[in-house]
């Protein structure tokens, strides 16, 4: 095959949900020379799945100090207040902005936008379309991106970051799906927006592409990753298949129960009951089940009183979820819940620009850590984050990458990255990937999941080191290269391992109770010792632990109530 | 429960046609083809190529064909499709060209949805804050904004399998979100090009890309809908309105179908008409077009029919092809698949 010229650009994102699609837009509307890059189609993204909404304080009595404090409370005092001050006031523009690009959002009486209750908000500035707003908002950036003229690379999944002699990030080497060949892209600056990793957890709620492609890169690359221990658990996901039954049902009204049809959150948070925020009702949810007051490992979500009309105009996904999967109809039973992994807080060191530690490297998205959501994030809270600082991260990389000249990346690059997929096909018959997936995975939920012990995690730490050892036997078993999904599983396997190491390193560094974190052996919140962030760097003996201090602007951290 | 999955096989590197290949699994009871499918990909033969990612119908990647009907693997149950010796037949979609396996080329597809100008095109600047719109309105163009361009109903589509020119059932239904769109300013425009060759009139009304879409988006109602819009902006400059409009006329003239005057009406002159000759000749041969158009006994109560319509509409005598002959056009969001299908 003849290779095209070597593809450069000013800047190239990698990612093309809804972080990475807004950094693109602002990166050209910043005049530079824009790729997008993507291991599947842009609306193929997971940010699809976000079906509750997206936040703003834009209603009447509501204000962006009452949304930043509610994140800051939320994030239990461990995410940046410069950063969520940021979030909250750049929130309604950002909604604003959304709505002229034509997401059809969900209008009140007056024809302006109509918003609902999240978990842990003091007001209802949740903006939706129907139960499918992430889907909404990704195809109308779709549209956007189309009208910009955008050059995207669709289907090239990126194996490699790549710098300069002087250790620049000049970018990425990447694999083209269709054909199977490697390719070296230079650019003056990357943007990392390659979402969450959801797959190291078996179950999980996210799609079977977010496997934390960036943050391994990343990391492995030298950058610093950020409070990775802080895993959020999402209180209703379906027993079964661990689907996410949205927060709008609760939003709604929903009540959850334990065994003998008691509300127990009345226990722990007798203010907003089953609205707490999501870690202090998944805490709740364990401690009934592992307490003996459970149903078969799960606790059960009523939405009878809701009644039928309100259940099937506004949750009429929950009711077919339920009924499909589990052939329970809400309108007339309560459906069985747990906890399941749902999002990562933590992630690639971000400044409020999107900068990382590592020069050239820019970061937003779930797959960075800004931080906005500290130890616990808010519903809704997410899909806001990937448009402020998704515009924010393209404006900087597009700023500096003016400010460097033409990128000089050696071709060993690509050579080394050749030789070493081809190493991979040579490997003798051995290991399947999937197999070594799943043993992560539930390795992961048992041992770092909703409640965490030392011991369970000294354990976890060997299982995974073990792991490791056996990736080195795994086989790819295609030795074809056209559109070779067993070769790009093997690779994801490789990162994903790589985060699972760094997540447990972290949780055991951190020894005491935050947000998600929240350690049997430690369970008290640890102020004085702990208000810092978790900072993990890779090196050749295994991950290594620092801390970070927290930025606090104008709220001092408080007990938590709900 | 046990399932035999017959999948359509194509590796471009060794096959040199396509193959069929059977495995059997055991899955879940609730499982979907999706499911099975993975589980092979997993733990039977790696070399299986596919497309997939949420696994709730919400992603788009998915679509193939399962038991040669078009849809979403992941929306699709194994105990719901399973033949009675638990074999289901797993294809890539069709009209597309299969990359390998169940995996095809979407460029084409994508330059479809490319070509409708697919983004909002308002007047003027944007206002400061939300535009003002009624609920309705929004949730009547939310019902296109489902689409997850996920490709079933162009798979299933019965024109797209012979033309590969016609703009298909996604980006016209793409099309029409932004028509029907109170915030987007260019109606005319985009009624315009939509009318031209490979548009709106090729669609042959066939239902099938609004029974196969996962996600109720029923193409062909905002297709049926688009004619209307076209035909009352006065875009009737071309075959498909003036075929729709002596289609009406026919019928509301003579009771039935003059095949000759429809004919001769729709074309744009002699010369074009000509050129039709041959399928004029095989029609007539095949006595498909009879010698002499009488009027059919009940041909008044049928011009009845459209006199009361007419009223009702209050446009005159004139039907509104596209929604039917002379029915009102049915809302696509809120009765999919309810218009008449006057051909
Ligand atoms: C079920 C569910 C419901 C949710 N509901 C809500 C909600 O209601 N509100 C809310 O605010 N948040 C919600 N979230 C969270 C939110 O959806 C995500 O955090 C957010 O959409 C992430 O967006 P992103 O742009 O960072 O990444 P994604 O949308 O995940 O995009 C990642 C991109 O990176 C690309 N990529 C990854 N690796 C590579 C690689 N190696 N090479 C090339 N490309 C690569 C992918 O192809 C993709 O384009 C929900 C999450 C889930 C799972
Ligand atoms: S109704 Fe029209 S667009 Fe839909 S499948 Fe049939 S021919 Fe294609
Ligand atoms: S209209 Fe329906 S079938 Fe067609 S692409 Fe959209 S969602 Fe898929
Ligand atoms: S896997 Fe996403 S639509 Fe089927």
């Amino acid at each position: 095959m003849i290779l095209s010229p070597m593809p450069e650009h000013d800047v190239l994102v990698v990612g093309a949900g809804l972080a990475g699609m807004r950094a693109a837009i602002e990166a050209q509307r910043e005049g530079a020379d824009v790729a997008l890059m993507s291991k599947v189609y842009p609306v193929r993204s997971h940010s699809n799945a976000a079906q509750g909404g997206i936040n703003a304080a834009l209603s009447e009595g509501d204000s962006w100090e009452s949304h930043a404090y509610d994140t800051v409370k939320g994030s239990d005092y461990l995410g940046d207040q410069d950063a969520i001050e940021i979030l909250a006031r750049e929130a309604p523009a950002a909604i604003v902005e959304l709505e002229n690009f034509g997401v059809a959002f969900n209008r009140d009486e007056h024809g302006r936008l109509g918003s609902r209750f999240f978990g842990g908000a003091e007001h209802a500035r949740t903006y939706f379309v129907g139960d499918f707003t992430g889907q909404a908002i990704l195809h109308v950036m779709f549209e956007q991106l189309l009208k910009h003229g955008l050059t995207t690379y669709d289907e090239w999944f990126v194996t490699q970051l790549v710098k300069d002699d002087q250790g620049a990030v000049r970018g990425v080497v990447a694999l083209d799906m269709k054909s199977g060949r490697l390719e070296l892209f230079r650019a003056k600056a990357v943007v990392f927006a390659t979402g969450g990793m959801g797959r190291v957890y078996e179950p999980s709620t996210n799609a079977l592409i977010c496997t934390g492609d960036g943050m391994a890169l990343a990391y492995r690359a030298g950058a610093n990753l950020l409070d990775m221990e802080m895993v959020q658990f999402h209180p209703t996901t379906l027993k079964g298949n661990g689907a996410l039954l949205s927060e709008a049902a609760r939003g709604e009204g929903a009540y959850l129960l334990n065994k003998d049809g008691e509300r127990f959150m009345k226990k722990t948070a007798p203010n907003k009951m089953e609205l707490a925020s999501r870690d202090v009702v998944s805490r709740a949810e364990q401690v009934e089940i592992n307490e003996g007051r459970g149903v078969d490992g799960c606790v059960l979500l009523d939405m009878r009183h809701l009644g039928a009309e309100l259940i099937l105009e506004r949750l009429p996904q929950i009711r077919e979820l339920a009924l499909e999967f589990l052939g329970v109809d809400i309108i007339h039973e309560p459906v069985p819940v747990r906890p399941g992994m749902h999002y990562q807080m933590g992630g690639i060191k971000a400044d409020v620009e999107g900068r990382t530690t590592l020069d050239g490297l820019f970061a937003a998205g779930e797959c960075a850590c800004v931080s906005v959501h500290g130890g616990n994030r808010l519903g809704a809270n997410s899909l806001l984050e990937t448009v402020v600082f998704g515009r924010r991260a393209g404006r900087a990389a597009a700023q500096y990458a003016k400010s460097v000249g033409a990128p000089r990346v050696s071709e060993a690059w690509l050579r080394d990255e050749e030789r070493f997929i081809a190493s991979l096909f040579d490997r003798p018959p051995g290991e399947r990937a999937a197999a070594l997936r799943l043993e992560m995975g539930q390795t992961m939920t048992r041992d770092v999941g909703v409640f965490r012990t030392g011991e369970g995690l000294e354990s976890a730490r060997r299982t995974i080191a073990e792991l490791k050892e056996r990736w080195e036997r795994v086989s790819v078993g295609d030795k074809g290269r056209v559109f070779n999904t067993n070769l790009v599983s093997v690779l994801e396997l490789r990162n994903m391992l790589d985060l699972a190491e760094a997540v447990v390193a972290s949780a055991i560094f951190r020894t005491e109770s935050r947000g998600a974190h929240a350690r049997l052996d430690y369970p008290k919140r640890d102020d004085a010792n702990w208000l810092v962030h978790t900072v993990c760097r890779h090196t050749a003996a295994g991950p290594e632990l620092s801390t970070m201090p927290v930025v606090i602007t104008r709220w001092e951290p408080e007990e938590r109530h709900y | 429960m046990e399932v035999t999955l017959r999948v359509f096989r194509f590796n471009p590197e060794t096959d040199e046609r396509p193959r069929w290949q059977e495995y059997r699994v055991t899955v879940e009871d609730y499982a979907t083809v999706l499911d099975a499918l993975i589980e092979v990909r997993e733990s039977v033969d790696e070399t299986l190529a596919l497309r997939c990612s949420c696994r709730s119908h919400i992603c788009g990647s998915c679509a193939m064909r399962i038991n040669r009907r078009s849809g979403l693997a992941c929306k699709t149950k194994v105990r719901e499709v399973a033949d009675a010796d638990g074999v289901v037949t797993v294809e890539p979609m069709a009209t597309m060209r299969v990359i390998k396996d169940l995996v095809v080329d979407l460029e084409p597809f994508f330059d479809k949805v490319r070509a409708v100008e697919p983004y909002l095109q308002p007047a003027g600047p944007p206002p400061e804050r939300e535009y003002i719109a009624s609920h309705e309105d929004m949730e009547n163009v939310k019902g296109a904004q489902a689409c997850i361009l996920c490709g079933a109903c162009v798979s299933a589509c019965t024109v797209m399998e012979v033309d590969g020119s016609f703009l298909g059932p996604t980006a016209l239904a793409k099309a029409w979100r932004f028509v029907a769109d109170p915030r987007d300013a260019a109606d005319e425009k985009r009624l315009t090009a939509l009318s031209g060759p490979g548009g709106i009139w090729d669609c042959t009304h066939c239902f099938m890309c609004v029974e196969v879409c996962p996600k109720g988006v029923a193409p062909m109602e905002r297709i049926l809908d688009l004619r209307r819009r076209a035909m009352e902006a006065g875009l009737t400059d071309n075959n498909g309105s003036r075929h729709s409009q002596a289609f009406v006329d026919s019928i509301s003239e003579s009771g039935w179908l003059d095949e000759t005057k429809v004919a001769i009406r729709s074309t744009s002159g002699p010369l074009e008409l000509l050129g039709w000759a041959p399928v004029g000749i095989r029609s007539f041969v095949r006595g498909k077009v009879p010698l002499r158009h009488y009027k059919r006994p009940g041909a008044e109560h049928v011009k009845r029919i459209f006199r009361r319509l007419g009223e009702l509409d209050g446009k005159g005598r004139r039907g509104r092809p596209g929604a039917g002959a002379g029915a009102r056009a049915a809302t696509p969001s809120n009765a999919p698949g309810k218009a008449g299908d006057a051909q």
